[in-house]
């Protein structure tokens, strides 16, 4: 369908700080127009590259770790830039966002544009709720993917009225 | 360098394993001396967190144990609680339950045969290299996932942590013409799954064996998914002869204990080494495959499943996971053309001061819940056996022998990175399920 916009929320909310991207998708539902695709994730590649096929643009909210850490800290990436720091470092799932967005470009199953908005988290331990820092982050990267969002709709919507080439 | 002397390796980074592991390998004059592997959590999260809640709670919660294999978790607590409680899902409504199974077993399979573990026999360091280099078989891979994903969609309302399972039965059953479409996708992985098998038989196998008890289900007359009777077998064919106990047994079977070659605490079936998955459940119910499963076992050389062969080479593992691919869709097939609506979407479990246990095959191998229930249906006490933890002293030997036998190859010495290649291989023949566990891979190798 051209012109999809899905947003993802990847984590799992029973691993602290990884619930972050889920909880994020929670915060949307409502405030996003009904067409937006909203879905959660465990960032099992099969399964993203089912949610974005024949998506326009995929919004992706994950969290990530980086050393040294700055929990809280706010990173918005492309998918080269997801790519490029690959395994191990940028993603907390197994194989990570990383590796699926190169598996996806190998197939060329990724959408136009894939925006990332990741958080750095701080505890990825069992047990539910966010950290502190990741809390205190929360409304700013929910406003980040809501604008994400809001931008997507703008520019499909440019891109049908000035006649641009719908994609297969 | 190989020399003489002690070394130890501690691998680092433990590739296309899911979740978090770290191997520790020591050895002294060339010998192997300890392989221990940290590879899994047991979900004492879960257990604790699901003390207090009600007894129709635990379907729900323990979906979340594993993104992989929710199906496996709420199979495995909805026949705890159903036996604590003195109910039996027959009919219809456990023909559904297995359908969704089967959903599982071939989205969980096809991720590791095709994503994690063909890249090792392709000389592919992981899936991307495999999907640039072998991209027509990524996406027939890929077709035949998201046939499994479309079943779970169906039945269990998403795909990950399916919310239409309850206590009992379903929230809501489908007609069976919702069913037809399934059927014709069923159809066509039918044949991709076929191409699956020949795919990865015409693999190279290390010569290896193994002498673990095998533990599976065994379920007379059916290939065992969701239902059966715990039996172990002898790892070299027929002696002793198979035994088997209830399920609610299973405790006083499979404990806790040490092992000699590792100071971590490891499961034990009656003191001795096992192996659950798909290796034993291949030798327990193999007989009663599908005559099309059957057929394709014989064709990839694992001999006749109908004479009792089995399959004692774990890197073939990955055979037997295509067969059993074959065997679910064609199950599913089945169970799809004789569907009839139950009446209810679910019978009604009214809850008792009781204990209760149920087992089912998760794609990795047998899963164990018990639950013991207050008479208002509070839960008391939880407990669950993972597959993964299970095979734990297994995987750890099956590392042991690996590494020797590539040590005892005169010639050529063996490097840090040819051993830690060798290690990833042997620990992902059986697929460990650790995405529960941290997901970071900590993997080092230490030699002295």
């Amino acid at each position: 369908m051209t012109g999809r916009i899905v947003v993802i929320g990847v984590g799992n909310p029973l691993r602290g700080d990884d619930g972050v991207g889920p909880a994020v998708v929670e915060a949307l539902r409502g405030r996003v127009p009904d067409d937006i695709a909203l879905a959660v994730s465990d960032g099992e590649p099969g399964r993203m590259l089912e949610l974005w096929r024949g998506a326009d643009i995929a919004v992706v909210v994950e969290a990530l770790l980086l050393h040294p850490a700055r929990p809280g800290e706010l990173h918005t990436l492309t998918a080269a830039e997801v790519a490029g720091r690959a395994r191990g470092t940028a993603s907390t799932h197994a194989l990570g966002l990383g590796e699926c967005l190169a598996l996806a470009e190998a197939l060329d199953l990724l959408p136009r544009k894939v925006i990332v908005h990741a958080v750095e988290v701080a505890d990825v331990e069992l047990g539910t709720g966010l950290s502190e820092p990741v809390r205190s982050a929360l409304p700013e990267l929910i406003e980040r993917t809501a604008t994400s969002v809001r931008r997507a709709g703008e520019e499909n919507h440019q891109r049908r009225t000035s006649g641009g080439a719908p994609l297969p | 360098m190989s020399h003489r002397g002690t070394r130890v390796l501690r691998l680092d980074a433990l590739a296309r394993v899911e979740g978090e592991a770290a191997l520790h390998l020591r050895v002294q004059e060339e010998t192997v001396t300890e392989a221990r592997l940290r590879i899994y959590e047991p979900p004492r999260f879960f257990e604790a967190f699901l003390i207090g809640r009600a007894h129709t709670e635990p379907p729900d919660i323990t979906a979340r144990i594993c993104g992989i294999c929710p199906v496996a978790y709420q199979m495995s607590a909805c026949q705890a609680i159903e036996n604590a409680c003195g109910v039996t899902v027959e009919g219809p409504l456990a023909e559904l339950r297995r359908l969704l199974y089967c959903g599982e077993w071939i989205e969980s399979h096809t991720l590791h045969i095709y994503l994690l573990h063909a890249p090792d026999f392709l000389g592919r360091a992981d899936a991307v290299e495999l999907a640039r280099d072998h991209r027509a078989a990524v996406e027939r891979g890929l077709r035949i996932k998201q046939t499994g994903n479309a079943i779970l969609e169906q039945l269990g309302g998403r795909p990950i942590h399916p919310v239409n399972v309850r206590v009992g039965g379903f929230y809501r059953t489908p007609a069976p013409e919702e069913l037809r479409p399934l059927a014709e996708r069923l159809r066509q992985a039918r044949d991709d799954a076929l191409e699956t098998v020949r795919w990865v038989a015409a693999f190279d196998f290390p010569d290896a064996g193994s002498d673990h008890d095998l533990l599976a289900l065994r379920d007379p007359g059916r290939y065992a998914i969701d239902s059966g009777t715990p039996t172990v077998i002898a790892p070299h064919g027929r002696t002793p002869a198979p035994r088997e106990f209830p399920v609610s047994d299973l405790e006083q079977h499979v404990h806790e204990e040490q092992v000699p070659h590792s100071t971590a605490l490891t499961a034990a079936l009656d003191g001795r080494r096992y192996l659950t998955g798909p290796l034993a459940r291949y030798a327990v119910n193999g007989r009663w495959l599908h005559p099309v499963a059957a057929e394709a076992a014989r064709e990839a050389g694992l001999g006749d499943p109908a004479a009792g062969d089995i399959c004692a080479n774990p890197f073939r593992s990955i055979v037997v996971r295509a067969v059993e691919v074959v065997q679910a869709v064609e199950e599913a097939l089945r169970i799809i053309q004789d569907y009839e609506q139950p009446p209810r979407p679910a019978l009604d479990v009214i809850a008792r001061e009781a204990v209760g246990a149920g087992a089912t095959e998760a794609p990795r191998g047998l899963l164990y819940h018990r639950y013991a229930l207050a008479e208002n249906g509070t839960l008391t006490a939880a407990r669950i056996i993972p597959p993964t933890a299970q095979n734990q002293a297994a995987i750890e030997e099956d590392v042991r022998r690996a590494v020797q036998a590539r040590l005892d190859r005169l010639g050529t010495a063996a490097g840090d990175e040819e051993l830690t290649r060798l290690c990833e291989r042997a620990i992902r023949n059986h697929d460990p399920c650790i995405s529960c566990a941290a997901h970071f891979l900590d993997l080092t190798v230490e030699r002295g």
